[in-house]
């Protein structure tokens, strides 16, 4: 289906055509003191000069840093395919399928993205995608609320802080959002858990890894959980699946995630992808689309939107989110990645990666740093480090990122304030390795 | 269209069978196939306590979900695990199959119920 902007004649042919005036008749019925009182925009450039102020804007990016900054967005190397694959029309400009007759690329495109994300998750019901990994962790505690009809949601400190604040904005005063500390260790308090579980608690989530890069140990907390009848949600990050347990192997009834890792550019912050995946028994809850397969009626396999009665236009009220989209773009994205990669190949990137950190560990530690929280990591973990902020800055005037800076994360955490968090990926680089060193160097002095 | 004269009848589609000492509760054969296929039932624990008008449950069809509401006052005696398990059975018999049964508590509302004359007429039937 082709898609072309209107002309004025068109505009002109149509209004005749339903005898209307003009387009402003077309809105008469919402009120004057609700109307929009015009746009203080500018008037549009050329083509020329627009690009010109992009590019001006695109330079002002600091490609030319050797980067360490990871927090919940990593990295990797995305090849060519990927980007040469989403160019096409069909999938660029594609719109809902709600007509599948006409719509079986895009509508196969995430039954694969569906499948794949069930094989990482360990999972069986995996839905079309959301936003980010904020919004897809809130859904997933709502999720639990509905099927558990309870109000109380416990989650660990260590979940990422952007994804706490999401849930905490949905949540709107009126469900019960309580935080459980980590311990010196770096992992959610077990006994903090233990004493605020009960039989109102609907839901405890957990980071794996979590924000700190510490590895929590999910399966026993999540055992505790499943004894109130509260569910276990945890927030995954879909690289790491390749090495760590997958949550359908320990306990979890819903899992979500940020998607960026799989072949999305960091981008500034979005555009995203929610990763949501749960057990059979809670596929009614599931919010969002859901994409099946069947067969047509020549019994050709057929792809088709599926379970709609779960959703907005058809529930209103009491459908299972507001939100009905999903990311199409970005979920193809990823699916032409992992598939382009395989099984092997994303294990390999999981796993350069967290020999990268190790590096990046000891380049920190022969220059004073110390570990914040001890015990295993992957490819991300927190060092303490004296003056850390100005360390950071002289960092950065060298060319190295070295991280987030814990006191920007936690403002009111006084005893993170001397942390850094600091990844590596496999785009992580001899290089930027040895200009981290360089730079500590210079800097220690 | 067939409306059982043993039965007695909403506004909402529904039908009612029994007395005060309990009464079974299914869906018509009209609600059915406004609906089409029915795909799953959502039903309330047993011991709910009902009251006429509450939208109770719902029946999800492949295009539609439609809020199931209580046609008496009272507790949840019992629900029909088969139907539960083989939602399509209700396309084939609706009045054979019954969704839950509650104990009414209130006799001036089984009284108020439609004969089968009444809906016959509420849904246009000759």
């Amino acid at each position: 289906m082709a898609y072309s902007p209107h002309t004025a004649e068109d505009r002109e042919h149509m209004l005749a055509r339903i005898g209307v005036d003009d387009v402003d008749a077309l809105f008469d019925d919402i009120p004057v003191e609700l109307r929009c009182g015009g746009l203080d925009i500018a008037e549009g450039e050329s083509e020329q000069v627009l690009a010109g102020r992009m590019r001006r804007l695109a330079a002002r990016n600091r490609g030319d840093l050797a980067s360490f900054l990871g927090a919940g967005v990593y990295s990797h190397y995305v090849p060519a395919i990927v980007d040469q694959l989403l160019l096409r029309g069909e999938f660029l400009t594609a719109y809902t399928p709600y007509q599948p007759e006409i719509s079986q690329g895009t509508l196969q495109g995430v039954y694969e993205y569906q499948s794949l994300i069930a094989e990482l998750t360990g999972l069986d019901v995996v839905s079309a995608s959301h936003y980010d990994g904020a919004s897809a962790t809130t859904e997933a505690a709502l999720m639990a609320i509905r099927a558990t009809r309870r109000e109380r949601v416990l989650i660990s400190a260590g979940v990422h802080p952007h994804y706490r604040e999401t849930m905490r904005t949905y949540f709107g005063g009126r469900l019960s959002l309580e935080e459980i500390p980590i311990d010196a260790d770096g992992r959610t308090d077990a006994t903090e858990i233990e004493r605020a579980l009960d039989e109102t608690v609907a839901a405890v989530v957990l980071a794996q890894p979590n924000f700190f890069g510490a590895l929590e140990d999910p399966a026993a907390t999540f055992d505790r959980a499943h004894a109130h009848g509260a569910l276990a949600v945890a927030v995954v990050e879909p690289v790491s699946l390749t090495v760590l347990a997958s949550p359908g192997e320990y306990g979890v009834d819903i899992a979500a995630g940020e998607g960026q890792p799989l072949g999305i550019a960091p981008q500034y912050g979005g555009p995203y992808l929610g990763l949501l995946a749960c057990r059979q028994a809670l596929v009614r809850h599931v919010p969002g689309r859901l994409v099946g397969r069947t067969t047509d009626i020549d019994d050709r396999p057929a792809y088709v939107m599926t379970m709609r009665a779960r959703e907005q236009d058809i529930r209103r009220e009491k459908a299972a989110s507001n939100i009905c989209t999903n990311q199409a773009l970005c979920a193809l994205a990823a699916t032409i990645y992992l598939s382009a990669l395989g099984p092997d190949g994303l294990r390999d990137v999981a796993l350069i990666g967290a020999s990268r950190a190790r590096q990046v560990e000891a380049a920190l530690m022969d220059a004073g740093a110390e570990r914040l929280f001890p015990g295993p990591y992957l490819n991300e973990f927190a060092v303490r480090m004296p003056n850390a902020r100005s360390v950071h800055a002289e960092l950065l005037e060298r060319g190295v990122l070295a991280g987030l800076l814990l006191a920007d994360a936690f403002p009111d955490r006084p005893d993170l304030h001397d942390g850094m968090l600091l990844c590596a990926t496999e785009t992580t680089s001899d290089d930027d390795l040895d200009r981290l060193r360089v730079a500590l160097q210079e800097v220690g002095r | 269209m067939t409306v059982p004269a043993g039965l007695r009848y909403t506004d909402e589609h529904e039908w009612v069978v029994g007395n005060h000492a309990g009464a079974g509760i299914g869906v018509t054969r009209y609600a059915v196939d406004q609906l089409g296929d029915i795909v799953f039932l959502e039903l309330p624990d047993v011991g709910a306590q009902l009251k006429r008008g509450d939208a109770f449950g719902a029946v999800e069809s492949v295009k539609a979900v439609s809020d199931l509401y209580a046609p008496l006052t009272g507790e949840v005696l019992e629900i029909n695990q088969a139907a539960v398990d083989e939602p399509a059975s209700i396309n084939e018999d609706p009045y054979a199959v019954w969704l839950l049964r509650l104990a009414p508590s209130r006799s001036d509302e089984l009284e108020a119920l439609l004969d089968a004359d009444a809906y016959r007429k509420l849904i246009g039937d000759a």
